[in-house]
């Protein structure tokens, strides 16, 4: 496994323009490749902003954020949709699909808008159905919901799917923001698995952004968000 | 750039999603344009009827009046004139040496609302419509005897008359008339084959006819104590005193100018003589303010739907600002958000459009023989006209302009929200 730097943060400073006193300055942070990364963060800390400034959505104040080598920071806006489109994955809380799209039409969501994860996907699975299927299968996920609609699931199936279409094209990074707090703590457990687990296959680095520190067992390093930032943790977040 | 198609795909899914809400609003902006197209398609075959009432005619001739009102009664046969011509006025225009034919046309009377035109053989000669194609009979032959009547196509399908049935004339016009020529009734001798004309609309007897049924007339009441009887009529000089107008045709048309100005100025009595083409602009002129009316009345009504498209698509936004994040995290570009939300207003603009379309195609063909029974306009189904096409054009125009706004809303939130929706 090399140990190149995933994701590098310097000097970075965010400020809300609404001007509601919250802000982020996080001097350093370094993510290498492979890395399971769980970043502790209480409600209102500034975790969905961090994820927005990773995602490219949030430009910061002050400051570099280096994906993969490349200065996101200096990308032209749809630049940085691309970027994300190729190389990042996404696991939100809850309510991830796309309603009115079937189990697999939302795993292949990600294919749709980058060329990049297309192709890889196809790669590894020989058609991008076979593809999505092996990785629902992965997930647990039996086939005979793959054509259903999303609404019909369960909260954990439709995590599990959501996780799926994160992880499909194998992006280098996956970052996940509370995916587990609609599960019950049985399976919780069980989703945290197979994500590592497929993250793991797919050689994708994860970071993984909570409230609940009982589930940060298992990762590689635990970092609070408070501890990367450290000047203004304070203040209601968005 | 992520390529159109997916994204055109991803819009219709998600309007299918919302089809019942969404479908409503298609129905609303599919009957306004079929509102719209129908105003445009009725105007337009009004004008097109009309024009094809009256063809190789050079010059139309009644009482000093004015042009459009003379054009209505003698040639479209709708109102009534104010004055008659005296005979000795049409034996001047039929005599001069430019004029090679002349129809006299004498009304006043009617049958079942239907107009009577008192004519001459003339008529059936050198009467011209559409693109100068002549009368033809579908059954019968033109009149001879004094009480022999012609009807035109709709007159004899609408009471159902055939050659050797017996009708009588009521004086003046309108459905219910209490003077009635019950006295002196007229045969069917012939039926005209349909024209799309006024003609279908008229029962054609003689000048001599329209004279004799009211030799014991006077003033539009029979006189009291004065009964002719039909067999006697022959006794009495039948030459008409007076006719209503006058239809020439010039044996070079280079003249009609002349011809106009000398029957306009040097006639014994005033009279007005028209040429047609000119007088229809007029009329148009008179019309069109109608015409723009409606036009604009049933545009309103295509803003009304389209507006109503707008806001359920807006409406519906504040629940798709998840969805608007997932595109988001999956790398959609604000602009691709954009499309997303154009698309669908435009969608349903098209397909709302294009049913339009097609209902009015059915109500023509649903509605089109009941409206030419009653009005006499013609409005067959066919394909649409280019300036159909142009307001159709017009409609998905503006529909794509007003779908910017909830693209643009959807866009300004995709920007806002980012990943994380705020709901």
């Amino acid at each position: 496994m090399p140990l190149e730097t995933v994701i590098e943060i310097e000097n970075l400073r965010f400020r809300w323009s609404q001007g509601n006193g919250f802000c982020l300055d996080i001097p350093a942070f370094e993510v290498r490749a492979g890395e399971r990364i769980f970043l502790y963060g209480p409600s209102g800390s500034g975790k969905s902003t961090l994820l927005g400034l990773l995602g490219g959505v949030l430009v910061p104040e002050l400051g570099r954020i280096r994906l993969l080598g490349s200065e996101l920071t200096r990308l032209k806006p749809s630049a940085r949709d691309r970027f994300r489109a190729d190389h990042v994955g996404f696991v939100f809380q809850q309510f991830n699909l796309i309603p009115y799209l079937s189990v697999v039409d939302n795993v292949l969501l990600s294919c749709r808008f980058s060329a990049r994860r297309r192709e890889r996907a196809m790669a590894a699975g020989g058609s991008l159905h076979d593809e999505a299927a092996r990785l629902l299968a992965h997930l647990d996920l039996e086939v005979a919901l793959y054509r259903q609609g999303v609404t019909s699931l369960s909260v954990g199936q439709q995590q599990r799917v959501a996780a799926a279409r994160a992880l499909i094209g194998r992006p280098e990074i996956v970052i996940a923001d509370e995916p587990t707090s609609a599960l019950d703590a049985e399976r919780q457990e069980a989703f945290l698995a197979l994500l590592a687990g497929e993250c793991l296959a797919a050689g994708s680095t994860l970071l993984f952004v909570s409230h609940d520190r009982r589930l940060a067992a298992g990762f590689d390093r635990e970092l609070s968000l408070a501890s990367i930032s450290p000047a203004c943790g304070e203040g209601k977040a968005a | 750039m992520t390529p159109l198609t997916p994204l055109l795909l991803l819009a219709v899914r998600s309007a299918w999603n919302r089809r019942l809400t969404l479908g409503m609003t298609l129905l609303a902006v599919a009957l306004s344009v079929t509102l719209l197209l129908g105003v445009e398609r009725v105007r337009h075959e009004a004008r097109n009827s009309f024009a094809q009432s009256v063809a190789g005619t050079d010059l139309v001739v009644g009482a000093r009046s004015s042009p459009v009102q003379l054009m209505l009664y003698a040639v479209f046969r709708i109102g009534e004139a104010t004055h008659n011509i005296h005979w000795q006025s049409y034996r001047a225009i039929a005599e001069n040496p430019a004029v090679a034919w002349s129809i006299p046309l004498s009304l006043g009377d009617s049958h079942h609302g239907f107009p009577v035109i008192g004519t001459s053989s003339a008529y059936f000669e050198h009467f011209r419509y559409g693109d100068a194609q002549a009368l033809a009979f579908s059954a019968g032959k033109p009149f001879a005897e004094i009480f022999d009547a012609v009807l035109g196509a709709e007159v004899a399908a609408r009471l159902g008359y055939r050659p050797g049935d017996q009708l009588v004339l009521s004086h003046g016009m309108g459905d219910v008339s209490l003077a009635e020529h019950t006295d002196k009734p007229f045969t069917v001798v012939g039926i005209l084959a349909a024209t799309g004309t006024p003609v279908d609309r008229s029962v054609h007897v003689s000048l001599e006819a329209i004279q004799a049924i009211h030799l014991d007339w006077q003033g539009g009441a029979p006189l009291p104590g004065l009964s002719i009887p039909a067999e006697y009529v022959r006794k009495f000089d039948l030459t008409p005193k007076e006719i209503t107008a006058v239809l020439v045709g010039l044996k070079s048309r280079a003249a009609v100018f002349k011809v106009q100005r000398d029957l306009n100025t040097r006639s014994a009595e005033p009279l007005l003589a028209v040429l047609p083409g000119v007088a229809l602009d007029q009329l148009w002129q008179v019309v069109g303010i109608a015409e723009r009316t409606l036009l604009a009345v049933s545009a309103m009504v295509v803003a009304v739907g389209l507006a109503g498209l707008v806001a359920v698509v807006l409406a519906g936004l504040s629940e798709r600002r998840r969805e608007l994040a997932i595109l988001r995290s999956v790398g959609a570009r604000p602009s691709e958000i954009f499309v997303l939300l154009t698309a669908e207003g435009l969608f349903v603009t098209v397909l709302g459009a294009l049913l339009g379309v097609a209902l009015l195609a059915l109500l023509t063909a649903l509605l089109g023989p009941l409206v030419q029974a009653h009005y006499g306009l013609a409005i067959r189904a066919r394909w649409i006209s280019s300036d159909e096409l142009a307001l159709l054009g017009a409609v998905i125009a503006v529909g794509l302009v007003a779908s910017l706004l909830p693209g643009y809303r959807a866009y300004r939130i995709s920007l806002a929200d980012g990943l994380t929706p705020r709901l």
